[in-house]
């Protein structure tokens, strides 16, 4: 393995959304796949990103205000009663 | 997402013949992320509930003409956008188009540089010198809890408008990519970058909040 190849863990941190996306050449994405192998710590890291994404999937969305949403039932109602 | 599409007819068709359910439901169901992509354009929370409202109602009104060519879901959010951009360019506020055209433009490392061994160093230039710690080593209920839940609803909601839609519709609502990239009308490379600076936040913020308590 070649030092001058080599990516930094600093490097790597910035590489894990193209990465985890596939979005990534097939050398670069050789590249971290070597340097995943041989450090612990950016596995954590990578295990950090993919629980983030994990928990991420449980919050609830934002929503509309119960009266908006009253608002708008009451609005489609208006629009299904029309002939 | 074929099924999505048989899904989609079925929902028209309801939504034609008057079924409150079902438009209930809609309403319920997508307006969280209709309300991220409007405070991309609008100025408050307040004038983006507006446009979601003014938004569903355009689509009350154009269901006529829905004609299937695409997802139901991308056509509603075409229509938000529209609607958000007429309704900034009425208050006269510049669109911060910039946040989603080119968001690299102003490097945002994704882990405090302090975090790792100076270019310089003589044997590990870049390496982690303040590693993260494991989080398969937490009790789960730890990580699944409501306070973890509010920690994470707390820093999504701090995010840059546009960093909070990408990761609302890919992480929270689980959109693919390519539907991102159309209701958002941004590349796939900006894309990415928007999402991986909102990991790396809420990421933060958790590591923040288990390594604290």
């Amino acid at each position: 393995m070649s030092t001058v190849e080599a990516l930094s863990c600093q490097e790597v941190v910035e590489l894990v959304t193209d990465y985890l996306e596939g979005a990534l050449e097939p050398d670069e994405h050789a590249r971290v796949e070597q340097h995943l192998a041989g450090c612990t710590k950016c596995g954590a890291y990578l295990d950090q990103i993919r629980t983030t994404i994990r928990l991420v999937g449980r919050v609830d969305a934002a929503s509309l205000s119960a009266e908006a949403q009253h608002d708008l039932v009451e609005a489609f109602r208006g629009f299904a009663a029309r002939p | 997402m074929a099924e999505v599409a048989a899904d989609d007819a079925q929902l028209v068709a309801a939504l034609r013949a008057g079924d409150e359910a079902t438009f209930t439901r809609l309403v319920s169901d997508w307006s969280g992320s209709m309300l991220r992509v409007a405070q991309i354009y609008v100025s408050s929370r307040a004038v983006a509930e507006e446009v979601v409202q003014e938004t569903w109602l355009a689509v009350l009104r154009s269901l006529g003409q829905f004609e299937g060519r695409s997802m139901l879901r991308t056509w509603v959010f075409r229509i938000l956008t529209n609607t958000a951009k007429t309704r900034a360019q009425r208050e006269g506020r510049t669109v911060p188009l910039s946040a989603l055209r080119d968001p690299g433009r102003v490097p945002e490392p994704a882990v405090d540089p302090d975090r790792f061994l100076d270019e310089a160093h003589a044997r590990w230039p870049g390496h982690w010198a303040s590693p993260p710690a494991r989080w398969d080593t937490l009790p789960e209920e730890r990580l699944l809890g409501d306070e973890t839940r509010a920690v994470i609803e707390r820093a999504i909601e701090e995010l840059p408008p546009s960093q909070r839609a990408v990761i609302t519709l890919r992480d929270v609502q689980g959109w693919s990519a390519e539907e991102v990239r159309n209701a958002l009308e941004v590349s796939e490379s900006n894309q990415r970058v928007l999402l991986h600076r909102a990991r790396a936040k809420v990421r933060k913020a958790i590591e923040e909040y288990v390594e604290e308590t």
